[in-house]
Order: C-alpha cells, then sequence, then structure tokens
C-alpha cells in the first residue's frame, strides 16, 4: 500500500447537521455532530469495512464519500482530484467511477420503471453508449450478478428481497466502477440469502478489481468481506487496523467490547472472548462528550479521558497499520497497563 | 420427567386470502418446562410468528384456521373463550415483540401504559401501579425510574424502548414469556444486555421463555432446547449443544454454512443455501425443503419430492424430518462442515 496513492484519501471529514429552532426566524440552535475529524484511506481494489453501532456517523461517512451530501470541513481526495467541493460538473466523471449500493432493496428501486431501464440508468444519465447497445450491455451485467437476462422487462415487485438487492448490484456495476460503497447491503435479507450476496460482491471486488467501503454494523460479515477495518463510534474512528489484527488484537476498549457482544453459535459454554458488558447507551451526538467520546461507556476512563482527546496513532507493538485512539489502550491480554506508560509509548509513535 | 408447562401439539394455522389458502404452520408440536428457554430458529416466512400469535390466541379468528391442541398448564388454549384468555394475557403468559416503537402507544407515559396490565389483572390502585412501574423499570435497568417513569416512548431510547417493553410483559410475573425477535432491531452491545437481563430475570423467577429469532448465534446463547422451523414445519429440534455442534439436517446445515464467524478460516466463501424460502401459498412437494437441498438426489426413489419426511424423534426430544439415513448425514455433514478452499 505505501509508496502509490490510495484511490480514495479522506482526511478530517467533517459533517455536522444544524438543528434549527426558535420562533419566528428559525436560527441553529445546536448541530449533530455526525461525523466529527475522520481519516480513512481505500486502494486500489482494496475492501475497507466500516463498523459501528446505529448512530455512528458509518452511513453518513458512505454519503459523503459519495458527494451525496456536502461536507462541513475535511478534504476527500479520490484518484489523486480533490473533489471536496466539486460541482456538479466537475463530479461528472468522478461519479460514474464512484457507486453506491442501498440498504433497503425495496426503497431503492424504482417500482415504475422495469429491470432493465433500472439497470441501463446509470449509462442513459451519463450519455455512455458501450459497443453492441445498452440492452446488451444490461443482459451482460444480469448475468453477472446472477439474474435471468430474460427478466429484462420485469419489474421490481416481481422479484425477491435477494434478487431486488442484485438488480441494485447490476446497476452499480453498470458505469465499471472502481469503488463502490455499499451500504449496509445485506442486513435487509435473511441469512441464507445474505450468503448468495455476500459470495457475489465477493467474487466482483476479486475479479473486477473494485475498491469497496463496505459500511455494516455486522462485525461478522466485515470479517468476512474486508480487507481493512475502521471502527467508528459517534462520529469517530476509534481504531482501525488489517483484518486479522483488528479482531485477533484489538486495541480498543469499544472494540473489544463490541467483538465480544457478537453471540457465536458455536454453542460453547465458555466463551471464546472475555465478555465486556457495556452498560447504557450511545450518547447523543448534539451534545457528545469532551475528550474521548466513549468514555461515558468506557471501564478504564480517568480525568484525562474527559480533557484530552485520544490521537488516532500507532500504539506500541502493532503493525504499522493499526491505529488506536485511545489513552489506555489494551494490551490483547486483558489487563490493561499502567496509564503512565502507555501514554509515553503513544507519546513517541504520535506522528 | 414432569408434565411440561406449555405443551404444543399438532399446531395447524391456516389463513384464507384472496389467493388461497397460506398454510403458515404444518403440524408443529413441541414442550416447554418451567425456567427453561425454547429457541425457535427459522427464516422470514417459515412461520415462527405466527406460532407465538396463535399461542397467545392474537391471530385474527375471522380468517385464521387453528388447529391442534396448546396446553398451557393443562389447560387448552385453542378452546378457552376470550375471556378467559384475557385473563391469561399479561397474567400468566405475556409477549414481547420485535418492534419496541410501534408497540407502545405514543400518546401515554410509559409508566401508565406498564401499570394499566399490572392494574387490570390485580385490580390494584393508580398509586400502587405506579409504584410497580417504578419498581419493573428498576429492575429492567432503567436510569433514574421514578423520573422516567413520566416519559413518553419517544423519549426513550431504542434500547430503553425494548427495555420499557420488557417491564411490561413480565409487571405481572408471568410464567410463559414469549420473545420474538425481540433483540433484532437493536445493537450487538444493547443485544447483550437485553439478553443478559432475559437470562437474569429468568433464573429469578423461574420463566418458561419461547424465544424466537432468525439469529443463531443469539440462540446459541439463551436456548436450552432449539426448534429449526423451515415452510411452516418443524425440520430439527434437539438441545442447544445437539443442533448447534452435530445438526442433522441439510437446512440447519445450510444456515450454519450461510453465517460468517468471528474465529472460523477468513477467505473461504460462505456456502449459501441456494433458491428462495418456499411460497406458503402453494408449498413444495414432499419435503419443503427439497427444491433447494444439495442431498435430495441421493435418497432413493426420489422420496424427498413425494413424501414429507415425519419428524423423527427419540427419547431425549432429538428429532429430524429428513429421508436421508443416519449413516449418510454422517458422512455428508463432515462434508459439509469442512471449508472448501477456494
Amino acid at each position: 500500500m505505501s509508496g502509490t496513492d490510495p484511490l480514495l484519501d479522506v482526511t478530517g471529514l467533517t459533517k455536522h447537521f444544524p438543528v434549527r429552532g426558535g420562533f419566528p426566524v428559525r436560527r441553529a440552535v445546536g448541530a449533530v455532530q455526525a461525523v466529527d475529524g475522520l481519516d480513512l484511506r481505500v486502494a486500489e481494489g482494496e475492501s475497507l469495512g466500516l463498523v459501528g453501532e446505529s448512530g455512528c456517523g458509518k452511513s453518513t461517512t458512505g454519503r459523503l464519500i459519495t458527494r451525496l451530501l456536502e461536507p462541513t470541513a475535511g478534504k476527500i481526495t479520490y484518484a489523486g482530484q480533490d473533489i471536496t467541493h466539486a460541482s456538479r460538473r466537475e463530479l461528472a466523471p468522478v461519479r460514474s467511477e464512484i457507486q453506491m449500493i442501498f440498504q433497503d432493496p425495496y426503497a431503492s428501486l424504482n417500482p415504475r420503471h422495469t429491470v432493465g431501464k433500472i439497470v441501463s440508468g446509470p449509462m442513459e444519465v451519463n450519455g455512455i453508449d458501450p459497443k453492441g447497445g445498452r440492452e446488451t450491455r444490461v443482459r451482460e451485467l444480469l448475468e453477472i450478478v446472477g439474474l435471468n437476462p430474460e427478466h429484462y422487462n420485469r419489474f421490481p415487485h416481481e422479484f425477491s428481497g435477494g434478487q431486488r438487492q442484485r438488480i441494485g448490484v447490476a446497476r452499480a456495476l453498470a458505469l465499471q466502477p472502481r469503488l463502490i460503497v455499499a451500504d449496509e447491503p445485506v442486513s435487509a435479507l435473511d441469512v441464507s440469502i445474505q450468503a448468495q450476496v455476500v459470495n457475489l460482491l465477493q467474487t466482483l471486488q476479486r475479479d473486477l478489481g473494485i475498491a469497496f467501503v463496505f459500511i455494516a454494523h455486522d462485525l461478522a460479515i466485515v470479517r468476512h468481506f474486508s480487507q481493512r477495518v475502521a471502527v467508528m463510534y459517534l462520529g469517530r474512528i476509534v481504531e482501525t487496523a488489517d483484518r486479522d489484527d483488528l479482531y485477533e488484537n484489538p486495541r480498543h476498549p469499544y472494540t473489544r467490547a463490541l467483538l465480544s457482544a457478537v453471540p457465536e453459535a458455536t454453542a460453547s459454554d465458555t466463551p471464546s472472548r472475555t465478555r465486556v458488558r457495556l452498560t447504557g447507551d450511545v450518547p447523543s451526538p448534539l451534545n457528545p462528550p469532551s475528550g474521548c467520546r466513549f468514555r461515558t461507556r468506557c471501564w478504564k476512563a480517568t480525568e484525562r479521558c474527559a480533557s484530552e482527546v485520544p490521537a488516532l496513532v500507532r500504539v506500541g507493538g502493532n503493525g504499522a497499520g493499526h491505529l488506536t485512539a485511545c489513552h489506555y489502550p489494551e494490551t490483547g491480554d486483558g489487563a490493561p497497563k499502567s496509564g503512565q506508560e502507555e501514554s509515553a509509548l503513544s507519546g513517541y509513535f504520535a506522528p | 420427567m414432569n408434565t411440561p408447562f406449555l405443551s404444543v401439539r399438532d399446531l395447524r394455522v391456516a389463513f384464507s386470502t384472496e389467493d388461497g389458502v397460506v398454510r403458515a404452520v404444518d403440524g408443529l408440536s413441541f414442550d416447554l418446562a418451567q425456567g427453561s428457554t425454547l429457541g425457535i430458529v427459522g427464516e422470514s416466512g417459515s412461520g415462527k410468528s405466527v406460532t407465538s400469535m396463535a399461542i397467545l390466541g392474537l391471530h385474527d379468528r375471522e380468517h385464521t384456521d387453528v388447529d391442534g391442541e396448546i396446553l398451557l398448564d393443562g389447560k387448552d388454549l385453542l378452546t378457552a373463550t376470550e375471556r378467559e384468555l384475557e385473563r391469561l394475557r399479561g397474567n400468566t403468559m405475556s409477549m414481547i415483540f420485535q418492534d419496541a416503537l410501534a408497540s407502545l402507544s405514543p400518546f401515554h407515559t410509559v409508566g401508565r401504559q406498564i401499570g394499566e396490565t399490572y392494574r387490570k389483572h390485580t385490580g390494584a390502585s393508580r398509586h400502587e401501579a405506579r409504584a410497580r412501574s417504578v419498581e419493573m423499570l428498576r429492575r429492567v435497568g432503567i436510569p433514574q425510574p421514578d423520573l422516567r417513569v413520566d416519559d413518553y416512548p419517544h423519549q426513550f431510547s431504542g434500547g430503553m424502548r425494548q427495555r420499557a417493553m420488557i417491564a411490561m410483559a413480565l409487571v405481572c410475573d408471568p410464567q410463559l414469556l414469549i420473545a420474538d425477535e425481540p433483540t433484532t432491531a437493536l445493537d450487538v452491545t444493547v443485544q447483550a444486555q437485553i439478553m443478559d437481563l432475559l437470562k437474569d430475570l429468568q433464573q429469578e423467577f423461574g420463566t418458561a421463555i419461547v424465544f424466537i429469532t432468525h439469529d443463531l448465534g443469539v440462540i446459541a446463547n439463551i436456548a436450552d432446547d432449539v426448534l429449526v422451523m423451515y415452510g411452516g414445519r418443524c425440520v430439527e429440534r434437539g438441545t442447544r449443544n445437539q443442533v448447534l455442534r452435530t445438526p442433522q439436517h441439510p437446512y440447519t446445515w445450510g444456515l450454519l454454512g450461510s453465517m460468517p464467524s468471528l474465529d472460523g478460516p477468513v477467505d473461504v466463501p460462505l456456502s449459501p443455501i441456494p433458491g428462495l424460502p418456499p411460497s406458503l401459498l402453494n408449498p413444495p412437494s414432499g419435503c419443503r425443503f427439497h427444491p433447494r437441498c444439495a442431498f435430495a438426489e441421493k435418497v432413493h426413489g426420489g422420496l424427498c419430492a413425494t413424501d414429507s419426511p415425519p419428524l423423527e424423534i427419540n427419547g431425549g426430544g432429538r428429532g429430524t424430518a429428513c429421508h436421508l439415513t443416519a449413516e449418510q448425514r454422517r458422512d455428508f455433514f463432515v462434508d459439509y462442515a469442512t471449508p472448501q478452499p477456494n
């Protein structure tokens, strides 16, 4: 990864949604800090998993990357080009390379359009006429995603949830994208159908070399699909690492708690992970806690966590790509080191 | 073995719709002892929610045919009058629904909704009911229950609403609790809290729980016994360890193979079940799973397409409805469970 420029480079990405109130003039009385200073990199052909619980800002991040939302601050660079505030005209060529797959296969397809019209939509909008005509291309795409090309003239209601999601995938592939942002692409599907769609996406990533930002709340599916994983909490990334590194050696207390909360179908009476039970709920992004945002639910929090925002840095003993935003990272054996030692280390490795 | 607290025998539920008769549940039997948990697993349309509605008598009586026997502590619920059922619901048996926001009234405070059930069944005064509501909210882990009791549901977060629902279901210390996907809409950290809460409450009061979910991970965490449903029928049942460690039915294998894990080998493609769940309007002949089953052709004489396999239950309550022989199953499962490199 080092040496070459990443396909997508996001630094300090921030999105605050103003909250208006009052009468007669509705002034901004506050802001939902949905995403707050996010750094991300996605290499060509790589799959980055973005996990977190509801309200952590992962979907907002997806919409910012695809520029469906205007960032409040920060910078988005795609293939060397700054697209943070690019105009519609400047974005047009980029938009054909970045596509999106949505969560709800029922809401994301126009019920009045045939499958053919839906899948050829992106070509129509961008005025692209592939060799052999659009219809031939659509039939090819339907075949790639495992649908019968004969269903070209059918309407979405004639398909099941899993098949609809395949239509959404075919649409995303229509313009031969280099990056696909998939926002919870399988969470609305039944277990047996989920696996079908995950396998399809994995084949596409491998065979067509498409880079993915895979947004999901299901840690097991993200582990299955992504080479690198970023864990979000309340608008910030708390930990990012290569997949195996993150799942085997989580350093942020939140990551550890999240992993230990996933029920596993192993029927073993001794869970493989020491249970960490979080209490309470995620605080409101309207008024997030000062310092480390996880501190209100963290069993290790000290006064320092309230006053000082932990930087996303490399922690001692980790691989180069393993970054953690915590003053008192986990050591892996569950026993926290003394705060002094850790802070010295994180100071040492800070960029 | 002592007599089960809840006993369902050959339950059949059919709806008449414009398109024809939907046989949502087709011959389901199970027993549940006091203080234990039965997990019912299945995908959408497998009939698991319909079963729970039938137990509570919440189905639409005009358009629904219910046959069989549902014995709660020896009393048949299917022949009970609406008045008798009303006395039982919320008191002896109660239910937690999946969508807490849709199941709570937005116009009444949480405390009043919890207290309403209590007043109806115990004849307690407003004042007593309020005190009981506060106590219940405290028991399910709501902070500052004496203040939150006057909140409306929209002032609660998703996890708190689910807790309020549990408080409402448990306000009369029911002996049977039916939980229909109670954690599906929740985040994993909150889901873990709710499951711990249910387990604690069960230990304290000896409640029998029917836990309905599509998530085998949740089942592994909470159930004593497991029943796997497909197309309105039970395809496999047994203790948790039997079903999850040595599953016998190809559908259960498929479910397990479809689930990515946190520890298993990576870079191995999932082995999904091909095809789609059956339509219950026009279910497949014979074994309802046979059109999706990779092993149907191994059975002699094409039996799977013509004959519905009976659920053979041995003494320990272990059972599978499949035409494969025990030996075949053992061989195929080993093949199936060994990950295939790509």
